[in-house]
């Protein structure tokens, strides 16, 4: 098990043509993924290194039956492309393009809500998931992913951040400890995913005995989210909030993370999570050293 | 990108929003020009993105050409809280019979559009939210259907505007939503919205702020990226597209990916240092990339150590490794370097670096984030 994605996802790349598309498509078929197909309108009927290029998705779901897709287009073609893989029936979304308007994606994150209610958006802006072992769409290296054990214990991770997403699968590695999945939600002001909806899935995978999440600073994502470990989450958790020094007023690069107001801080986020029970480290590298305690205690018990 | 006030004025007219006649001026003859353009009384404002610029004497009335000189002399060059004055706006005098406010925004948590909408506005706004927050109404937006005029009649209605204002503050909040989308603002603000005594509802003040991702769209932002108040650190950094910005430490930090960037100021600091700002050179970052960066960090006088974090995503280890020989080639480096590298290709990077023969002083490599942040705050303190 593993949440989202598993080694029998067929996955198609929209954008399979183009720099991102190929080095990333191209490096996730390397590491086990299914790549089906990729999409590039005009260019159906060619192959990227074996791998066939369609015009639509639509066009490629007939004739794989994928049921994902990974999207590595820049930010003007992204709504659309999100938009026609929702219409042609793809469950599940990731989409790495960074740059996108914040009025678009709210567009598309409604749209989707009303009109495609299941199909599930992973991104924009993010890193992608990894199901060590089994599966990776997006730009994760896989190498640095600790694959799981059939014993356990097995630790799930959700982040806000891309590099400190692999930071946190390298934490775990050093130590030797597996990851079921980890999923990377990016950073925007309007993710497809929430932590929520991750913390969702981890509760239920039976492979998931543990988890960890990284948030940052600026919204109330990591509030929304403690709120829901408080009422939801049973297995145990670890976190790190990056940005503790962080000047307020100032958009420290994404746009998610901007302090105003004196809400979104770290400190805020922090004593959320303590508030429902996390164990909360003030770097990647604490956190990683209390998920281990807390891998410690469920080896034996 | 945040706008000044005679800028978010400017944008407010493209979309048929009411403002006070007026017009920019450098210094005082042109504040005296605008002056006679607008109409007497006139109200001379400073133009600087910060509050309490009233308070500070950068807002004042003016009845005749000899108050304009006056005051107009006065505010230019006045220091309000950290930033010179180098610019007025001068507007016709509003009278004003009552205060409201007006804010499209994104509500984050509801992932959906958000109308604030109040009788009780001006400067008391935020007094007004914390103490009596049912004065302030607030209304959702599903981007998918958007905000009509009869929506913004109803919310009118609803935030209890008086009659005389219903239709004139409708007009406006349905072209605001309008400027807010089409104008791709991450926020859009008029506080006051004032209802003048002949009955006309006006924009007094504009508060916009532009979403930087939609620039590739709106070629006529070109003018405000040339206004917007930059140190010459950030300057250099914005001229290579980095992202910069300028704190008070002596650690100088570059790493990839704002997450991680962030994460190093937060080690740097829980280890006794101060960074000396924040600088995210992105993924997929080359060699060039990281040799700008590094030229950023050297014009920055009180940097005694660099800390560049790295963990390889998009970005490759042998491209930061190539940067930084290169970097080191090409511009003298008043402080040594301490890199962490890890992720893609680190192992090729960290070659490439032991074969260049760089001595210690001046790079060292180190395993962990952790022990990275421990030398580069030794260096730093020393």
């Amino acid at each position: 098990m593993a949440i989202f994605i598993d080694a029998d996802t067929k996955v198609i790349v929209q954008g399979l043509t183009g720099g991102q598309g190929k080095y990333h498509g191209l490096r996730n078929r390397d590491y086990g993924t299914q790549i089906v197909g990729g999409v590039t309108p005009g260019k159906g009927g060619q192959d990227v290194d074996g791998i066939p290029v369609f015009d639509s998705v639509a066009d490629a779901v007939a004739a794989t039956g994928a049921t994902a897709s990974f999207i590595a287009v820049p930010p003007k073609a992204a709504s659309a492309a999100i938009l026609e893989a929702a219409a042609a029936g793809i469950a599940f979304i990731v989409c790495i393009t960074e740059g996108i308007p914040a009025q678009d994606e709210a567009k598309v994150y409604n749209t989707l809500v009303n009109e495609y209610p299941n199909t599930r958006l992973l991104g924009p802006n993010c890193p992608g998931v990894i199901s060590p072992g089994k599966s990776n769409i997006g730009i994760t290296a896989g190498e640095i992913a600790q694959e799981p054990t059939a014993e356990g214990p097995n630790v799930g991770i959700v982040s806000r951040s891309g590099t400190l997403t692999y930071q946190a699968l390298y934490e775990l590695k050093q130590r030797g400890i597996g990851v079921s999945t980890c999923v990377g939600i990016g950073g925007d002001p309007v993710p497809g995913t929430s932590f929520i909806d991750a913390l969702e899935g981890f509760q239920a995978d039976p492979e998931t005995h543990a988890i960890i999440l990284i948030g940052e600073i600026g919204g109330s994502a990591e509030e929304e989210a403690a709120e829901y470990i408080k009422a939801n989450v049973t297995k145990p958790m670890s976190a790190y909030i990056a940005g503790v020094t962080a000047p307020p007023g100032k958009k420290m690069g994404h746009a998610g993370a901007i302090v105003s107001g004196g809400k979104g801080t770290a400190q805020g986020k922090m004593d959320a999570l303590r508030e429902a029970g996390v164990r909360v480290g003030l770097n990647p590298t604490e956190a990683g050293d209390l998920m281990a305690d807390i891998v410690a205690e469920l080896r034996a018990n | 990108m945040d706008l000044f006030e005679y800028q978010g004025k400017q944008y407010f007219a493209r979309f048929g929003i009411p403002v006070s006649p007026g017009d920019v001026a450098d210094t005082v003859d042109e504040a005296v020009a605008a002056a006679a353009a607008a109409g007497y009384p006139v109200v001379i404002k400073a133009q600087v993105q910060v509050g309490g610029r009233g308070k500070a004497g950068g807002v004042k009335l003016a009845t005749n050409e000899e108050e304009t000189r006056f005051h107009a002399g006065n505010i230019l060059g006045l220091d309000i809280k950290g930033h010179v004055v180098k610019r007025l706006w001068v507007e016709n005098a509003s009278d004003i019979a009552e205060e409201y406010y007006a804010s499209f925004t994104l509500d984050r948590a509801a992932k959906q559009h958000l109308l604030m909408l109040s009788a009780e506005g001006g400067v008391e706004i935020e007094v007004t939210a914390e103490q009596n927050p049912d004065a302030i109404l607030l209304r959702h937006i599903d981007p998918t259907v958007g905000f009509s005029i009869d929506d913004a009649r109803q919310a009118a209605i609803d935030a209890k505007l008086p009659e005389a204002a219903i239709e004139g503050a409708a007009d406006i909040l349905a072209k605001l939503y309008t400027c807010f989308t089409e104008g791709d603002c991450d926020l859009a603000e008029i506080n006051p919205l004032i209802l003048k005594p002949t009955g006309e509802v006006h924009a007094l003040d504009a508060k916009v702020s532009l979403d930087s991702n939609a620039a590739f769209r709106h070629p006529e932002w070109a003018e405000y990226a040339a206004t917007e108040e930059l140190d010459e650190r950030e300057q250099l950094a914005r001229k290579n597209d980095l992202q910069y910005i300028g704190l008070d430490g002596t650690v100088g930090i570059i790493a990839n990916g704002a997450g991680l960037a962030m994460s190093t100021l937060d080690v740097v600091n829980q280890v006794g240092g101060q960074a000396a700002n924040f600088l995210d050179i992105g993924g997929g970052a080359n060699a060039d990339v990281m040799a700008a960066a590094l030229e950023v960090i050297n014009f920055d006088q009180n940097v005694k150590s660099i800390f560049i974090n790295i963990f390889g995503g998009i970005t490759r280890g042998e491209e930061v490794a190539k940067g930084i020989v290169e970097a080191l080639g090409r511009v003298e480096l008043r402080a040594p370097i301490v890199i962490r590298l890890d992720g893609t290709n680190a192992e090729e990077g960290r070659q490439i670096l032991a074969e260049a023969g760089i001595p210690e002083s001046k790079l060292q490599s180190q395993p962990t984030m952790l022990d990275a942040a421990r030398a580069a705050v030794e260096l730093a303190n020393a």
